[in-house]
């Protein structure tokens, strides 16, 4: 393995190399041997210490990226919202204050306000993981995703990728976006006109609002968690009529008779809205993979920007 | 099978360039044969007569459901036969308004057997509030053929542009009632007229700036828009400038801004009494420009039925709206076509291909194999507007006692005839 990596943050995908990328899903690849393997913790980056701070309720991700730092052996604190002071609106200048405090080597941050990763990282010594910053990104989800394409098929040059509900209110989307054209992959966004976002054509995806169209197009469609709660009447008319217009069902997959055909989905799922029950549970579906792919994925990711040195033995 | 044979009509269709006289065969409500010294079926000597593509009102308010008392889907119907309407499209500011499938369905099946088409609009909000968009792919699936919030205007700017865009999903036109709601405080235009009446004034602002925002969504956004009942001079202009610059945006205009002013108000009836205005004279000449060089799309009559009890009252309590199915096509005969100012062909795009292309229905051609879908004009005759004589249920027309050359002597659709008595 060679260590070229030498970012010392991972706040986006937009501007990462394909060498970049590849190199953090080949760590992974080794990570993932790692997971496997009866007694699944290393002592790679042992007195490491992480930071988890998730301003916004995320069990999966933040149950992730734990999952991840106790395997390398980190320091890991959690510093989550739910009754504690983080919930209560404390300022991102009071945040850097504790942070710098607590003299930690890295902080993970799920924020709801976009840019909060950036705030942090020009202000405080630590590294900065971005995990998922308001409707921006969500690296870490963005490169779990083609580590889970990538370990199916192989390369992604040329795969036709269609990405399926509300893009605008999507962190996962626009990392995926940028992701993809870098890895080479051909991208089709699909929702109603009322939810892409504004002249998002100009990142060179094709746009269409029609789901036919973009099951005719793609191997792999990408289908997002519609905000039940919120945007329903102002963006778009209703859930039901959501459904009627993008749930992804067996009926519609097999119009096009796609053998090979791949289902993905950032999780949580509201089932039988944007995904049909019998789809997410299909043969089709790498919904699962891409949960086992997070961990493997977050260890390169910690690991690379700790600086990619042994700590203990790998 | 039913054949109708008909005999000796001159029939004119631009879409299909077609200006003789000669005989239409129809079998079965379709157009099978065109051509001489044809006979079979029931004959109809129509010999003098003028037959085009059905004519098509695209702005009517058809009361049901919720105020049969003054109009149905039956009797708006009988109102647009009469007139030489063959389809009309109804607004959705009924009680329920149309904003469900089940509305529509409704309006539909009231109309099933009717020789009208009924094509019902469907609200752009739910419940015509404002505030939530309507389930748009579900009420054009169901058969809806575009939306509005006529009646009241959409005024949040952030959902109007989400409407466009949603709406764009499925090529669908959104149709404003453009008014903006703080200028709009008044009952007649505002001007020297109603200066001298005593009467608030609505200003021509009140709709230009909303019509100016709308055009200006859509340059950013995308999306169709369709403005209803233009009434003023600088919103001709804005139109006309939206079309210089490409923009996806259509314009209608009804008879009586055509016709009529605010000096008609003197006297204070209120069968004068509409939303928008009627307005000055300087208007008036700008909308006629406007209709006869094709900056506004087409007629649509904005007919709107009001009980009599209703109507009778001091001018600023009145209800705004008239009538206009039975009066539009002779109005336009008499001033427009007969005397020469606009030809045949203009007038058939104004008021039957326009229309409708602008809610995506089928073209209706004179021509073999075609649906017949007819209005048989007799341009020959003199008649006076008596509202008595109305098919409608309501009688507020602003052209009582007019005398006009020219009116519809039937119309033939869905394998019916319909000739006026
Ligand atoms: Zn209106
Ligand atoms: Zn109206």
């Amino acid at each position: 393995m060679s260590f070229d990596f030498y970012r010392r943050h991972l706040l986006g995908m937009e501007g990462m190399s394909k060498g970049e990328i590849l190199h953090i899903l080949e760590t992974a690849r080794s990570f993932r041997e790692v997971i496997m393997r009866p007694i699944r913790i290393v002592p790679t980056l042992r007195g490491y210490s992480v930071v988890n701070m998730f301003f916004e309720p995320s069990t999966r991700t933040r149950v992730s990226f734990e999952l991840a730092e106790k395997r390398l052996s980190c320091e890991s604190v959690n510093f989550s919202s739910g009754g504690s002071s983080v919930s209560k609106g404390e300022s991102l200048l009071d945040t850097v204050q504790t942070i710098e405090a607590m003299q930690v080597d890295a902080v993970v941050i799920r924020h709801s306000a976009q840019g909060a990763p950036h705030f942090l990282a020009e202000r405080i010594r630590s590294s900065v993981i971005n995990a998922g910053d308001g409707y921006h990104e969500h690296p870490t989800q963005a490169l779990l995703d083609m580590f889970t394409l990538w370990d199916k098929i192989g390369g992604l040059s040329g795969l036709k990728v269609a990405i399926v509900g509300d893009i605008a209110h999507s962190r996962v989307a626009l990392s995926d976006i940028h992701s993809l054209k870098t890895l080479g992959a051909e991208v089709m966004l699909c929702g109603p006109k009322s939810l892409m976002p504004f002249k998002v054509e100009s990142l060179g995806v094709k746009i269409t609002s029609n789901l036919e169209e973009a099951l005719e197009f793609c191997d792999v469609v990408y289908m997002l968690r519609i905000q039940l709660e919120r945007q329903a009447g102002e963006r778009f008319p209703s859930i039901r009529e959501y459904r009627q217009r993008y749930c992804l069902t067996m009926e519609r997959i097999k119009k096009f008779k796609k053998d090979d055909f791949i289902v993905m989905h950032p999780g949580p799922m509201n089932r039988g809205v944007e995904i049909s029950a019998e789809v997410a549970d299909s043969r089709y579906s790498l919904i699962l993979n891409q949960v086992t792919s997070g961990v493997a994925i977050r260890m390169a990711v910690i690991y690379l920007i700790s600086g990619g040195k042994d700590r203990g033995k790998f | 099978m039913s054949i109708y044979t008909l005999c000796g009509g001159h029939i004119i269709d631009p879409q299909t360039d077609t200006d003789i006289i000669a005989d239409i065969q129809i079998e079965e409500g379709v157009i099978t044969k065109i051509g001489g010294k044809l006979s079979g079926g029931e004959v109809i000597d129509l010999k003098g007569k003028v037959i085009i593509p059905g004519l098509f009102d695209m702005h009517v308010h058809l009361r049901e459901p919720g105020r049969e008392d003054t109009e149905t889907v039956f009797s708006g119907c009988q109102a647009a036969a009469a007139g030489g309407f063959t389809g009309v499209a109804c607004m959705p500011n009924t009680q329920p308004a149309i904003d469900t499938a089940s509305v529509v369905k409704f309006i539909l099946d009231s109309a099933k057997n009717l020789p009208v088409d009924v094509h019902p609009i469907a609200a752009i909000t739910t419940g015509r509030k404002g505030e939530r968009l309507s389930e748009m792919g579900e009420l054009l699936s169901s058969g809806a053929v575009g939306f509005s919030d006529d009646g009241s205007p959409l005024m949040n700017t952030d959902l109007m542009r989400r409407a466009l865009e949603y709406a764009s999903d499925f090529n669908a036109v959104i149709i404003q009632h453009s008014e903006d709601p703080y200028l709009f405080k008044g009952c007649m235009h505002e001007g020297i007229v109603s200066t001298k009446l005593g009467l608030p004034g609505i200003p021509s602002l009140c709709e230009e700036l909303m019509v100016e925002r709308d055009v200006r969504l859509v340059e950013y956004t995308g999306g169709r828009l369709h403005t209803a009942h233009v009434s003023s001079k600088g919103t001709v202009e804005i139109i006309r400038n939206a079309k210089r610059k490409g923009l996806n945006v259509t314009a209608e205009v009804t008879p009586h801004h055509l016709f009529l002013t605010d000096n008609s108000v003197m006297g204070y009836n209120s069968n004068f009494k509409m939303n928008p205005p009627l307005r000055t004279e300087e208007d008036r000449q700008a909308l006629i420009e406007g209709f006869l060089d094709g900056a506004i799309d087409c007629i649509a009559t904005d007919h709107a039925p009001h009980a009599f009890e209703d109507k009778e009252t001091d001018f600023g309590s009145a209800p705004f709206g008239v009538i206009g199915l039975e009066t539009a096509l002779g109005l336009i005969l008499n001033e427009f076509v007969l005397k020469n100012k606009m030809n045949w062909a203009d007038m058939i795009d104004r008021m039957s291909v326009k229309p409708r292309a602008i809610l995506n229905l089928p073209e209706m051609k004179i021509a073999e194999g075609e649906r017949a879908n007819l209005t048989i004009i007799d341009p020959e005759v003199e008649w006076e507007v008596n509202p008595a004589e109305f098919k409608s249920k309501s009688r507020n027309t602003p052209f009582t006692g007019m005398h006009l050359k020219g009116r519809a002597y039937g119309i033939f659709n869905k394998g019916q005839f319909v000739i006026n008595t």
